[in-house]
């Protein structure tokens, strides 16, 4: 099983300190994690952070996988090369390798990524015709074809409808259970974290609040101080955990509270 | 399941076809190759059978001196430096367009034509050579440095913090502009004859051919294509956009910078013997990109044989149009492509950029 944990990261742009001290207790693989927090909090820098993009001073330590075992999937799905959705795949299979041949293997791989996210059918696709949608499961299956043990991904469902998000969800959680891998999703929609997340990091202002399993840490004060929103978490008549809105709190998001 | 492993299948089928299709495709630019150079080799102010032209290329022992001397001494590296040179440039632009995201890039618009221009002007006009150890090659050289001090100019701004793809090529247009008002000013004080010496070799011409500079050119080529075909993967990616390509775990800034270092060696070498050929570091690329699509495998390929195809079938082309004269190659590739271009892009426009 593959586990991550920060240890005191921090990141910074320029002279700006976008992290600080973000530390979380060890963060286990096989199933999804989500990373919750207002616009700018620093979630896409925390992720470019781990994935070394960005330096600075803390350790991400991860056990049970080699730093080359990660994936970063970032927001931005924009792609308008002259390639077939096939070879965007293949493309992200072959990076860092010498060779130009692909082996049956290498093929049957891009064939099953292709298949466990559903878009079969948008193979011989030009990339520059796809809708958003499309692209953004072209970037999943693009993320996931190597198979990594570390999967850090930006809001993977944002131009999904409702049918393909649940299906993404869905395939993510599956891949993380067969592969023990840790799969850290950047998500705005709390009710789809309460459903498919087991585990929760709250970012705020750079800041990580709180890192546990998600029905504890999304708590009507929590939710609060991340975005400025009232609301509850009640149970819908099946059981299910559900987030209810009940409108803007007093303090805007970013606003310390209680100072 | 069965369903499943049928369509499978046919998806790597078609990506074999596909791959198959693309081979065809690049043996067939080859072909056509071949054919134009035989082409420009028999062709010239002096009329040989062709008979005559292929027993004297392949068994010049036998030949008459005069046409041993035409066929080899002057018509046989000039359809090979178009070769070398069609090649070089439509590499160039194609690496060029690749890293900087700018279908626009090419060894002339970021001003390494004009630099070159500039540095043959200051040869023979002011008659400075940059190296003075070789004055008989002042011309050429004096263009070279200018070309390459253009482009290390533009790659060492590149190497500075916050330099975004725009700023590149705004860079390379101002470049545009400051040597090309250089070189007018200088043109404007020049004598008669130093002028008409000038504007000869700003139209581009391949008629100043020898071996010597098809082998410079053929070894540079040689050096910087499995330099480009190491990174084909990663030089694929970066066409997917700047942060996706990072994601894929691409060195993006040093590839970046990688790239240009050797395309500012294949640009500035060719432009400094056969003087602005514009056109084809913009057109080779575009050609190779709509036949092939951009994985580089076979767009790297493809975009040096069509570059080469290109030039040479321009090389037929400026001495069939007026027979017993050779017209400046860099006006024909203008004046032909830019239609024929033209078309190729409303016909069958892909909306990759």
């Amino acid at each position: 099983m593959v586990s991550l944990a920060l240890e005191g990261v921090e990141a910074r742009y320029g002279r700006k300190q976008i992290l600080t001290d973000a530390s979380t207790p060890e963060i286990e693989g096989g199933m999804l994690t989500a990373l919750v927090g207002a616009n700018a909090a620093g979630k896409s820098t925390l992720f470019r952070r781990i994935a070394g993009q960005l330096r600075g001073a803390g350790r991400v330590r991860l056990s049970g996988a080699e730093a080359g075992d990660l994936r970063y999937m970032p927001q931005d799905t924009a792609m308008s090369a002259a390639l077939t959705v096939y070879e965007s795949i293949i493309l992200a299979l072959k990076q860092g390798t010498g060779g130009w041949r692909l082996s049956p293997r290498e093929l049957a791989a891009v064939d099953a990524v292709l298949h466990r996210f559903g878009i079969d059918h948008l193979a011989q696709r030009q990339l520059p015709e796809l809708s958003g949608g499309q692209r953004q499961s072209v970037s999943i299956a693009q993320t996931l074809v190597t198979r990594p043990k570390l999967v850090l991904m930006d809001e993977p469902t944002s131009a999904l409808d409702l049918y393909r998000q649940y299906e993404v969800l869905e395939a993510l959680r599956r891949y993380a259970e067969e592969t023990g891998a840790v799969v850290i999703l950047a998500l705005h929609d709390l009710n789809q974290v309460m459903r498919a997340c087991t585990t929760t990091l709250a970012l705020a202002e750079g800041r990580i609040l709180a890192t546990g399993p998600t029905l504890e840490v999304l708590t009507p004060a929590l939710i609060r101080r991340l975005y400025g929103i009232d609301s509850r978490v009640e149970r819908c008549s099946r059981g299910c955990p559900m987030m209810i809105v009940d409108g803007p709190a007093p303090h805007p998001p970013g606003q310390q509270v209680g100072t | 399941m069965s369903a499943v492993t049928t369509n499978s299948t046919s998806h790597a089928l078609d990506y074999r076809a596909g791959v198959a299709r693309r081979l065809a495709i690049l043996l067939s630019l080859t072909g056509l190759l071949v054919l134009s150079v035989a082409v420009d080799v028999s062709l010239g102010p002096a009329r040989y059978p062709l008979g005559d032209v292929f027993r004297t290329i392949f068994a010049p022992g036998a030949a008459e001196l005069q046409m041993r001397v035409v066929i080899w001494d002057i018509r046989m590296p000039m359809a090979l430096l178009a070769v070398t040179v069609g090649a070089s440039l439509s590499l160039a632009g194609a690496q060029m367009q690749t890293i900087l995201a700018n279908p626009l890039a090419s060894p002339f618009t970021l001003g390494l034509s004009a630099a070159a221009s500039f540095g043959a002007a200051m040869a023979m006009v002011l008659g400075v050579a940059l190296f003075p150890a070789a004055v008989e090659l002042m011309v050429p050289l004096n263009a070279f440095a200018m070309a390459m001090a253009a482009s290390l100019l533009i790659f060492g701004l590149s190497t500075l913090r916050g330099v975004t793809v725009e700023t590149i090529v705004l860079l390379g247009i101002a470049l545009v502009f400051t040597f090309n008002a250089a070189l007018a000013l200088m043109q404007y004080f020049a004598s008669e004859q130093a002028l008409a010496a000038v504007v000869f070799w700003t139209m581009g011409s391949l008629t100043k051919a020898t071996w010597g500079k098809v082998a410079v050119t053929a070894a540079i080529l040689l050096v910087c294509t499995p330099l480009f075909a190491r990174r084909a993967w990663a030089l694929t990616a970066i066409r997917l956009g700047e942060t996706r390509a990072a994601a894929m775990g691409v060195p993006v800034r040093r590839l970046r910078l990688e790239a240009l270092l050797l395309v500012s060696l294949l640009a500035a070498v060719p432009v400094a013997f056969v003087g602005t050929i514009g056109f084809i570091g913009i057109v080779g690329p575009h050609v190779a990109r709509l036949l092939l699509g951009e994985d580089q495998r076979f767009f790297l390929p493809g975009a040096m044989l069509s570059g080469a195809v290109i030039l040479s079938a321009t090389s037929v082309l400026s001495k069939a149009i007026l027979p017993g004269a050779v017209l400046p190659i860099g006006i024909i590739t203008a004046l032909v492509g830019v239609p024929f271009f033209a078309a190729l892009i409303l016909t069958k426009g892909r909306k990759s950029w």
